[in-house]
């Protein structure tokens, strides 16, 4: 399902820009997807088996996955992914 | 400020909660003086807040952690509005490097302790305030004792073992810790530790490992962002003390003002979060380890049993005219900044494409800024079979240092 992924300036400038349209029937999909396009990004999506990391939270149209079942969320044509890993400045 | 349309909060806001703590203090009922009913007229005909929230807000007492990008509009702003009572963590000294973006201190001030440089400020701003400095790193030993005495916490730290401290302290005391975060152009904050609203570790149950995730002293921020970010903490904390509005509780506001976004996300209480949830973690824990600090510090002395050469060493070789391969690893625009002369650029990114063309029978001597990315190069050099590589030890910052002052420290 097509869906568009929102990364943060600091996760773009490894892919194509801020906002990137992919497909897949779960967020798992979609991102294993993504990373096999721009393989420099991978490695900060998710760890080496695919599985999310606890300091990178991603939301399905405003929900935290980790709450409608991880990587295994289903994914809607025109959903919306956003990737918010965690930032220390200030 | 846009508003972005709100989704309703996975968990209720308990303003009340919040409130409670914050104005814990308001049944003192502070009276406010006829100068100072003048002073804070503007708040005074707002019908939401009137006398009673500005009582409310002299009342109230709020502890920043950090005197910096985000605690400077913090402890402006909020001495402005009258709190009366402040408390300021800090323990930095006020840099040149700072002042882009820290307008607590100003020019004159470089060079003196950030709480001194926040005092005389802050007592201009508002003489009505009281602050209490604390000169300390906030440890496992000192936070609860420090953050106990107040109703409510601002984090405005710039490291992810302080934030994780002041994230665990809040909860066991039961202090809301409004939080701020910011990198670059973009920024996060929310209010946590609220009675039933999440926490950081709902939102981050862990840290990133060292390294990962520049820092802004490394990756750079838009002096402006932490007076975005710092005003609207600043503006939760308001709101929380006088108990109006909608907190951000339950809720992350993300902005991103590179592209003039600002958007709020569902923040869930975790049912299994240590901390808020199954609340396991009683106690202070060692945060420098929990964020995998040692196993960095001990990754950066490996790092310095790399082959080096000092700036001084490599300018006497340069001058004595030895054939040597000067690879500066840093990224285009800080190339422009500042360069080493006779150093070549390969962005450490590039480095693999780069491999090939290299010639192994010469020297080859690798820099960056301060010498962190360049010992990955080495190491990277190593790994691919070179073994005439040395790293130039403390980068650009330390050639400027020791060898020629006319190139530019960034």
């Amino acid at each position: 399902m097509p869906a568009t992924l929102f990364l943060p300036a600091i996760l773009a400038k490894l892919a194509d820009g801020k906002q990137l349209t992919a497909d897949g029937a779960t967020v798992g999909e979609l991102v294993a997807g993504v990373a096999a396009r721009y393989p420099a990004l991978a490695p900060r999506l998710r760890d080496d088996q695919g599985n999310p990391y606890p300091f990178v939270t991603f939301y399905l149209n405003d929900e935290d996955i980790r709450f409608k079942g991880g990587f295994a969320a289903a994914v809607q044509d025109g959903d919306e992914l956003t990737v918010v890993p965690a930032i220390a400045g200030g | 400020m846009a508003h972005t349309p709100l989704t309703t909060p996975a968990t209720p806001p308990d303003v009340p909660h919040a409130a409670r703590h914050a104005a814990r203090r308001t049944s003192d009922s502070p009276d406010l003086s006829q100068d100072e009913i003048l002073r804070y007229s503007r708040h005074l005909i707002i019908p939401d807040v009137g006398l009673a929230g500005q009582k409310k807000i002299k009342a109230a007492r709020v502890l920043l952690i950090g005197a910096g990008g985000l605690g400077s509009p913090l402890a402006l702003y909020l001495a402005a509005a009258g709190v009366g009572h402040i408390g300021l963590v800090d323990f930095d000294v006020v840099d040149i490097t700072n002042l882009q973006r820290q307008v607590l201190h100003g020019t004159k001030d470089v060079g003196r302790p950030k709480l001194d440089s926040a005092r005389d400020r802050i007592a201009d701003v508002n003489p009505y305030v009281k602050l209490t400095t604390y000169e300390t790193v906030l440890t496992s030993e000192n936070a609860l004792e420090i953050i106990r005495d107040y109703d409510i916490v601002i984090d405005g730290t710039d490291n992810f073992p302080t934030r994780y401290l002041v994230n665990d302290a809040c909860v066991i005391l039961g202090k809301p810790n409004v939080y701020g975060s910011i990198f670059r152009f973009e920024g996060q904050a929310s209010v946590f530790a609220t009675e039933h609203g999440p926490c950081y570790r709902c939102l981050f149950p862990e840290p990133p490992p060292p390294g990962l995730v520049p820092s802004c002293a490394e990756g750079g921020v838009l002096g402006v962002l932490p007076g975005l970010i710092g005003t609207i903490q600043a503006t939760e904390a308001l709101k929380l003390i006088v108990g109006i509005g909608e907190p951000l509780i339950g809720r992350l506001l993300l902005v991103d003002a590179l592209h003039g976004r600002f958007r709020t996300v569902t923040l869930r209480k975790n049912p299994e979060c240590p901390a808020c949830g199954t609340r396991e973690i009683k106690k202070l824990i060692d945060y420098q380890e929990f964020c995998g600090v040692p196993q960095a510090t001990a990754d950066a002395k490996k790092d310095r049993e790399l082959p080096e050469i000092t700036p001084r060493e490599l300018a006497e070789r340069q001058k004595a005219g030895d054939d040597l391969d000067l690879i500066d690893v840093r990224e285009p625009h800080e190339w422009e900044i500042a360069r080493i002369p006779g150093a070549r650029l390969v962005p450490l990114a590039t480095l693999p494409e780069e491999l090939p063309r290299l010639d192994g029978t010469r020297d080859i001597v690798v820099h960056c800024r301060s010498g962190v990315r360049s010992a990955k190069a080495v190491r990277q050099l190593q790994a691919a079979g070179f073994k005439r590589v040395w790293n130039l030890v403390g980068g650009i910052l330390r050639w400027s240092d020791e060898v020629d002052p006319t190139v530019s420290k960034y």
